[in-house]
């Protein structure tokens, strides 16, 4: 057995792998109930099984200049990636896609609630220091 | 290899079609987007397989076109969603979209024989008031 065959069986399980993400990102998106639990299915094949696949890939080549175009697909991807997931859960967040009855935490909604909370505290308290010090407070 | 690429094909096939019925389904347009990323990166991988079983490096510019190209849909879609309302974002069958057709075109007549009727009422009064005033 020489080092091409080898490299031939091990590009074949990665590209296995990686197409056993896809497979349960489909599964994934299709079965479960609400947006971040579909988020959480479908970016497995966006990092891990496109690195097995572009692994597989360049196993198989075994070519300089293409798997330097493959680590530059890589990148682009883990750059690319969290841009896209970032808005879509925030999207989803503001037009009340997240189901509630499904988060075990959720410090998105307490964190806003404190601050709303320190807000409304903040402008009574100027209110009343208003009253007291300046009669006429719009004279500006 | 060729068993391989067989059964990396149809598990990649089936993850598509799953991703497709998804974003058929809805029900919003963020699951759809989703489903439509995993589309893309189920597409990445079959070029990538179709590479790899064939030996070509010459489609490698392919895949980073698509890792780049890939997140501006969802983005795009992301930036401008708003609430939708309950329902809106189902694909209607031909009976439906027939249904609201016939209601939109019965309100329409409604309107219109009500204001033929109101402008004929007017009419009346004009000529009752000009027949008054000689």
């Amino acid at each position: 057995m020489n080092w091409d065959a080898i490299a031939d069986v091990a590009s074949a399980v990665c590209l296995l792998g990686g197409a056993a993400l896809a497979f349960a990102a489909g599964v994934g998106v299709l079965r479960f109930p609400d947006l971040l639990s579909r988020m959480h299915a479908g970016t497995k094949p966006q990092v891990l099984g496109l690195v097995l696949v572009l692994v597989g890939l360049s196993l198989r080549l075994r070519d300089g200049s293409a798997v330097w175009a493959l680590v530059l697909v890589a990148l682009f991807q883990m750059l690319t990636a969290p841009v896209a997931a970032h808005l879509v859960g925030r999207a989803g967040y503001r037009t009340g896609k997240v189901r509630d009855d499904l988060l075990v935490v959720d410090e998105l909604t307490e964190a806003q609630d404190r601050a709303v909370r320190a807000a409304e505290e903040a402008a009574v308290q100027a209110e009343t220091a208003n009253d007291g010090a300046d009669p006429k407070p719009n004279t500006k | 290899m060729t068993v391989v690429a067989i059964i990396t094909g149809v598990l990649l096939a089936a993850a598509g079609a799953m991703a497709l019925i998804r974003a058929e389904k809805g029900p919003s347009m963020l699951d759809r987007t989703i489903a439509l990323d995993i589309v893309v990166s189920v597409l990445v991988a079959a070029v990538a397989l179709y590479a790899a079983v064939d030996r070509r490096s010459d489609v490698v510019p392919i895949l980073v076109v698509l890792s780049l190209v890939g997140f501006i849909g969802s983005v795009t879609i992301s930036r401008f969603a708003s609430v939708e309302p309950e329902g809106e974002g189902r694909v209607r069958t031909r009976e439906e979209i027939a249904a609201e057709e016939a209601e939109r075109i019965k309100a329409e007549e409604e309107a219109e024989s009500e204001r033929r009727a109101r402008r004929a009422k007017d009419a009346e009064h004009t000529a009752k008031d000009t027949g008054e005033g000689h």
